[in-house]
């Protein structure tokens, strides 16, 4: 995804001139040692460094080996994103880094859980479109479902977009788990 | 297992044992540090044995940058013990600029014990939270069993790859409970492994533009010093192979000798009219261990903008961050030297003498230029004097030279003329005011029997005076020569520059006097105010055996040039002779005043 924007690149304090280069979005998968701080790290080196975190997904993947896996998204121009990967790479703890977006056509996935409020045919519409996008009701009330979906993003925006007229009073996401489609996996 | 059994493969000591055990395995001599009630069992711990000798500074702002003169004047790794909550918060900017200059350095930091953090607990603060961005990693340690594994873990983060500062805070419980001894052997890092040579095929690129240019520099930088004085012996070799000019930042000084034939100079904001218009004009930019910052490159958008560069950096990201370069070289500055002088010797490539020849007569048009110049003076000694003399009187002598920050240390850059790498400790990145004296402590430290020389200000003296008592208290002899202006002389030349001369808040009122308060530390205190008895001075200064603070009182309002103006191209340079009361104040346009 491309967007034709002006930014100011926090590359130096000389970089007067305002740069036009493309901003792009991609995912980054980070392979972390899980020890404590970790992902402190990680976040702190966007937030110090001026870059975007826009998606952010963290879980322990390998349990025996204490070994987490952080999928990141975020957005900048191709010098900032290649700087951004060697930053994360640079980090003590961190195994590896995958640009996902860079490897191409990854799969990537969402989850949501989106509360619809309401009654009458509000309801049986949001149930109805809850069914065509192959949400599940995880919780229901005389007043109210929780939906469950799942996704990619886009989906998941198109959904809740869907429900805001037929009662949407709450949506939590998880933000994107990403992996590379084929046979290899990702080095540890 | 028996236990008697077990007793020999496993070795049980309390957390302060270990402590000791792991630096002394480190090879540790000395250690920089202040007590508190957090870190008492390793002062007991030390208090019991002789192999590890402990300076006790005044300040552990003091203990970080004499840990940094230590570091950086040996090339082993600095270490520093201090007590929790405020220790560790008074360590807070000498870790930072560590990491800025990328000096190996371990600190040992107390912490409250485990069950009590997290609750305010007194001198509690989140050490681990608050040094996260200043150092290169850092640990809590929450176990007596991980202790010796994250201790040697430390030194090996702190001295490999690109070095830098690495914190291991450890709960007084930690500290004396009871675990295993792991001795450094039995540690392979997980994930951290740097890249150390160089990839083979960008190097022959390199050797290929090398080989073809006709007008080349090498900019060098602290990665040079700090890949060990085997690279800067290959830095000699390679420049005489190739016979190209070459200058360096502030940070790499002393790689290439100062009267080596194809010395240009420091570059940058205050360096010479020679180096930076190489830099500008020149066809092909060898980097080696320098990073391109923004003290060295000025305006971006018309920096060497005719050139091809070659970029040496062990540290990836220094690659590509602010100036995109034609080859990137990641690995070691040694390896990756010792790679090219091989193939280079191997190829023997037949180069553009002519061309060559021309650059040289070009650099030569540009040093008639006699850039350092400046209106000497009989009556008051000029601050440029006062350090030429210095140099001329300490030529030939085992000497090691720190600074503090200002326009002392910049004339320092300019006019003293390294011949060795390791000889000059300086606060280049962060610019702390208050480095110099506690570096030089830590110098002495580590070379008791050379001559180790604090060039200071008169206000950055004062950041950090207390450390004359760690001196004495040592019986370590350093000299402590303040080049004493009155002022903030740096900012008041900014002032000049750049603020219609209005001089808030530069001058330094009510400064004590320098030799009563050497007398009151117990050193010997000296004044000089003449330009011709300086150089005697300095001579009686040199012989006395013990710390002496210096007074050398100059001229008080001289300026540092060479300048290249913030946003300015390097071509663009202020020179003393062109820059006079009446036009000083319109030097810098409208865009550059906004820059730092
Ligand atoms: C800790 C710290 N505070 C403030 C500054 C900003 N600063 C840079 S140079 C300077 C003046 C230094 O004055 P002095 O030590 O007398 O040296 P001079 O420039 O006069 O040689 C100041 C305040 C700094 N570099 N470090």
């Amino acid at each position: 995804m491309t967007q034709e924007e002006k930014v100011n690149q926090p590359a130096s304090a000389y970089f007067i001139e305002e740069n036009t280069e493309k901003i792009e979005q991609h995912t980054l998968s980070v392979v972390v040692d899980n020890e404590p701080g970790v992902l402190a790290r990680v976040i702190g080196l966007f937030s110090g460094r001026g870059y975007n975190i826009e998606q952010l997904t963290v879980s322990e993947t390998m349990h025996m080996r204490h070994i987490s896996r952080i999928t990141i998204v975020t957005s900048g121009t191709p010098a900032v994103l290649e700087q951004i990967r060697a930053q994360l790479e640079r980090i003590v703890p961190v195994h590896s880094v995958l640009d996902l977006t860079v490897e191409g056509d990854a799969i990537e996935r969402e989850l949501a859980l989106v509360k619809v409020a309401g009654s009458g045919d509000n309801r049986v519409e949001a149930l109805r479109l809850a069914e065509a996008f192959r949400a599940r009701v995880v919780d229901a009330s005389s007043a109210s479902f929780v939906f469950e979906i799942t996704g990619k993003s886009r989906k998941v925006n198109q959904f809740i977009e869907l429900m805001k007229p037929l009662g949407l009073i709450e949506v939590v996401r998880t933000g994107i788990s990403a992996i590379s489609r084929g046979p290899e996996a990702m080095k540890v | 297992m028996s236990a008697s059994k077990q007793d020999l493969e496993s070795q049980q000591l309390n957390g302060a044992e270990i402590i000791l055990k792991a630096l002394a395995e480190q090879g540790v001599s000395h250690v920089f540090g202040y007590p508190g009630g957090a870190v008492l069992p390793i002062y007991d711990e030390l208090f019991q044995q002789e192999e590890i000798q402990h300076v006790l500074v005044r300040h552990e702002q003091g203990a970080t940058h004499a840990a940094e003169g230590y570091a950086r004047s040996t090339g082993k790794c600095g270490v520093v013990l201090v007590t929790s909550g405020p220790g560790a918060t008074n360590a807070v900017t000498g870790l930072t600029d560590a990491l800025l200059d990328s000096i190996p350095m371990v600190c040992i930091s107390g912490q409250v014990p485990t069950p009590l953090i997290g609750s305010d607990a007194f001198q509690e603060c989140d050490t681990v939270g608050i040094t996260r961005p200043c150092t290169k990693h850092n640990y809590l340690v929450k176990s007596v069993d991980d202790l010796a594994r994250i201790i040697h873990e430390a030194f090996y983060v702190a001295t490999s790859g690109r070095p830098g500062p690495v914190v291991i805070d450890v709960p007084k419980d930690v500290q004396f409970a009871t675990g295993e001894y792991l001795g450094k052997e039995n540690i392979a890092h997980k994930t951290y492994v740097p890249k150390m040579d160089g990839d083979a095929v960008a190097i022959e690129a390199a050797i290929d533009l090398m080989a073809n240019a006709k007008k080349p520099v090498f900019y060098t930088g602290g990665g040079v010093i700090n890949a060990g004085p085997h690279a800067s012996e290959l830095l000699r070799e390679l420049v005489e192979l190739t016979d190209f000019p070459i200058t360096s930042t502030l940070m790499g000084l002393g790689a290439y000798p100062a009267s080596g034939k194809n010395w240009l100079g420091m570059l940058g904001m205050h360096g010479t009219y020679e180096a930076n218009l190489a830099m500008h004009d020149c066809d092909l930019m060898i980097c080696v261990g320098a990073r391109f910052d923004d003290r060295i490159t000025g305006r971006l958008d018309a920096f060497s903008p005719n050139s091809k560069k070659i970029h040496i950096d062990i540290d990836r990201t220094s690659i590509n961050k602010i100036v995109k370069v034609d080859v990137p070289i990641v690995g070691d500055c040694g390896h990756v030297l010792e790679a090219m002088v091989k193939e280079w010797k191997k190829r023997n490539p037949s180069v553009d003498k002519l061309a060559l020849k021309k650059w040289f007569d070009q650099i030569d048009v540009w040093k008639a230029r006699q850039c350092l110049a400046y209106k000497d003076n009989s009556d008051v000694i000029m601050p440029q004097f006062a350090i030429e003399t210095l140099q001329a009187r300490t030529e030939n002598k085992d000497t090691y030279f720190t600074t503090e920050v200002g326009q002392h240390q910049m004339w320092a850059a300019q006019y003293l003329k390294f011949e060795q790498p390791n000889r000059w400790m300086t606060s280049g990145g962060l610019g702390t005011m208050g480095y110099g004296l506690p570096a030089a402590v830590g110098v002495q430290v580590a070379h008791p029997n050379s001559l180790v020389i604090d060039i200071s200000g008169d206000a950055s003296f004062m950041m950090n005076m207390q450390e004359m008592a760690t001196a004495m208290q040592h019986g370590l002899p350093i000299k402590v020569f303040i080049l004493n202006n009155q002022y903030m002389g740096m900012v008041r030349q900014w002032q000049q520059l750049l603020h219609g001369n209005r001089l808030s808040e530069t001058y330094t009122e009510a400064l004590p006097d320098f030799v009563d308060l050497a007398k009151a530390f117990g050193a010997t205190g000296m004044r000089c105010s003449k330009p011709d008895e300086l150089a005697g001075a300095i001579d009686e200064m040199i012989d006395i055996d013990g710390p002496v603070i210096f007074d050398c009182r100059v001229a008080n309002l001289a300026n540092c040039f060479p300048m290249i103006p913030s946003g300015a191209p390097h071509n663009e340079m202020l020179l003393d002779d062109e820059v006079n009361d009446e036009n000083i104040g319109d030097a810098i346009g409208v865009d550059g005043k906004s820059l730092v």
